[in-house]
């Protein structure tokens, strides 16, 4: 399949009075055409910096190194500032988490829907507006045509994203951005953004980043699965290998946190993950996971686990020295 | 928009109607107005003639309603002290302030916009401190002597431009730009801080995500968002330095209304100091009108209040 995005070793540091803050601390990622990837990891993991920084939208203080980030052929960190902003916007777009602000409140959503096809596309005011249209109906926002006069205060949340995903759908980007996009939202509104954004993605067969916190998301709408501990990737599978042969203790603590109904019983205990992210300043020794994890022995404390293919495939990795090991076992 | 519009100036209307109670209240309770314009050496019958002539004897009412009804048709009577009318007092003088307050305005709005906007997106560098220091000399520094000193560089060292009087265009640009500087500072930092935190705002982030120039970003998505206090604060400087500029008045020898005012305060000219009192604040409330109205265009949550 071919790779639409190719990241490797993608590291983001911020300087803070205490140190860099090393965000995310060599990520690789690849996404193919029309797939749907999700990244799933808890607060802090990095997984917001790395989709800010594969859009460029991070603050001039943060650092933004890698081996290689290359979006279809191109090499996205030497790209001019007029062909990355050709790129972004045109060919990937995102999708934000906060419906209720990511919106200007002085424009009406026509103009804010057509301004990006306007300058990429160099199309016409009333081909945009078309396209608009269509873009909302397609979103499942009724009377498409008399919102493109309405302001966004005049909407509700759930409104609005859809008004976002229009959007980000205007010049028929190849890769979407989607930052937990469902997080602000009601339940009931959820599942409905969700099964859009699913449905809107075979339909045009867009690359999806989906990054969520949330595994009920992610056991719904994703092709493959990178799941983050403190700023890198711990393990990447299918989504149906990761969820019915998950090896990172991490990936298998995040699975036994979640109730399953009929086997969970009421009233009983549910599992957490104990202990806190270590902190991401300076450098980390050892395996970051070490202090949280069950089955640590005392190599962990002092070795950096790399990420190891899991049964010698390529599809499945995974940064755990005890999975890894355990998995040579099993293939000898 | 139009029955915003028509509400603002139903509140303006009625500000303006509790103005003119409390302006006609002042004078009346400060004293008998017919014992200080007889003055001390008068008798009882001459302070009863002056009652009688000046309609004092009438209830307060009548008389409020008869000062108003003359005053809707621009009529404030005649000056005691100066032997004209209020109104055409007030018709020479009133040009001389309002193009003073005018080009003041604008000169600070001119430059203190754009450095707001340069500091903000140069924060943290020389360019926003240089900017900063302006401003605090700005706020920092009397605007008589800052006057006085643009006086002794530009008209006596320099000649290039009259010391005082109000005859040519040339007249008012030291004046301007005395007032502007002192103006200048609070619009300046406003814009700088409405700025900063438009700029960290979300939908800045959506514009940037949709690739758009940096200065479309700043210019049209940033700035609209971050001038709407500016907008309001302009307007109440611009009436402060209506009726506020008697400093600047009297350093230039400009004869505005600020001076007009002061002359008529002590002197006791009572209809003067009331119709100054009152087209002061009338200008006030069509200010802070035009205020509304500005940001109502400029920020569409506005006008459903």
């Amino acid at each position: 399949m071919k790779r639409i995005l190719d990241v490797k070793n993608l590291q983001v540091s911020l300087p803070t009075p205490n140190g860099d803050l090393r965000a995310v601390r060599g990520i690789d990622l690849h996404v193919n055409k029309g797939e749907m990837l999700c990244i799933v990891g808890e607060s802090g993991c990095g997984k917001s910096m790395t989709s800010m920084a594969l859009m460029g939208l991070l603050p001039k203080r943060a650092e933004v190194t890698a081996d290689a980030m290359q979006f279809d052929g191109m090499d996205l960190l030497s790209l001019s500032k007029k062909e990355r902003n050709q790129v972004r916007g045109m060919r990937m777009s995102m999708i934000f988490q906060e419906p209720m602000t990511s919106l200007n409140p002085s424009y009406t959503l026509g103009n804010q829907l057509c301004e990006g096809i306007i300058k990429h596309k160099k199309v016409s005011k009333d081909e945009a507006k078309k396209r608009a249209v269509y873009l909302l109906e397609c979103a499942g926002v009724p009377y498409p045509e008399k919102r493109l006069d309405q302001y966004p205060h005049q909407l509700s949340g759930g409104l609005r994203q859809r008004v976002m995903i229009a959007m980000a759908l205007m010049c028929e980007p190849d890769l979407i951005i989607a930052d937990e996009p469902t997080t602000a939202l009601d339940v009931t509104i959820q599942a409905q953004i969700l099964r859009l954004i699913r449905e809107l993605q075979q339909e045009f067969g867009t690359a999806v980043i989906f990054i969520t916190h949330d595994l009920g998301v992610v056991a719904r709408i994703a092709d493959r699965v990178a799941v983050m501990y403190a700023g890198q990737v711990v393990e990447t599978a299918s989504a149906q290998d990761l969820f019915s042969d998950p090896q990172h203790p991490y990936t298998k603590g995040l699975l036994n946190c979640i109730p399953v109904p009929g086997k969970t019983l009421p009233g009983s205990h549910l599992e957490s993950i104990p202990g806190v992210v270590p902190s991401l300043i300076g450098e980390l020794k050892g395996c970051a996971f070490e202090n949280r994890c069950s089955v640590s022995i005392g190599e962990c404390c002092y070795r950096s686990p790399s990420l190891e293919n899991h049964l010698g495939s390529e599809d499945h990795q995974v940064r755990c020295s005890i999975a890894t090991a355990s998995s040579f076992r099993e293939a000898v | 928009m139009l029955v915003f519009i028509f509400r603002r100036l139903l509140v303006a209307l009625s500000v303006a109607i509790t103005v003119s109670i409390v302006s006609f209240m002042l004078l009346h309770l400060s004293g008998d107005l017919a014992i200080s314009i007889a003055g001390p050496e008068s008798t009882a019958e001459q302070v009863e003639q002056i009652r009688i002539d000046f309609g004092l004897d009438k209830p307060m009412v009548y008389q409020y309603f008869d000062w108003l009804w003359s005053a809707v048709q621009l009529d404030f009577g005649r000056s005691y002290y100066f032997q004209d009318t209020v109104m055409s007092l007030i018709s020479d003088r009133l040009p001389v302030t309002l193009t003073l307050g005018g080009l003041a305005l604008g000169l600070a709005t001119v430059i203190a916009i754009p450095l707001g906007v340069i500091a903000a997106i140069k924060q943290d560098t020389w360019i926003d401190r240089l900017a900063l220091t302006i401003a605090v000399i700005g706020q920092a520094m009397p605007s008589f002597w800052f006057g006085l000193t643009l006086i002794v560089v530009f008209a006596v060292n320099l000649h290039w431009l009259p010391a005082g009087g109000n005859e040519t265009w040339q007249h008012f640009v030291l004046p301007a730009i005395a007032l502007g500087y002192y103006a200048m500072p609070a619009m300046m930092r406003l814009t700088r801080t409405g700025m900063l935190e438009v700029l960290n705002s979300d939908y800045i982030r959506t514009a940037r995500s949709k690739g758009l120039n940096e200065s479309s970003v700043i210019f049209k998505h940033a700035l609209r968002n971050a001038v709407i206090p500016v907008v309001a604060l302009a307007a109440v400087e611009l009436g402060f330095m209506l009726g506020g500029s008697v400093v600047i008045e009297s350093v230039f020898s400009l004869k505005g209304l600020g001076q007009l005012a002061w002359d008529a305060i002590t002197r006791n000219d009572y209809p003067v100091v009331q119709a100054v009192v009152l087209i002061i604040a009338v200008f006030y409330i069509l200010l802070t009108f035009l205020a509304d109205v500005i940001n109502a265009m400029l920020d569409p949550r506005l006008r459903v209040r």
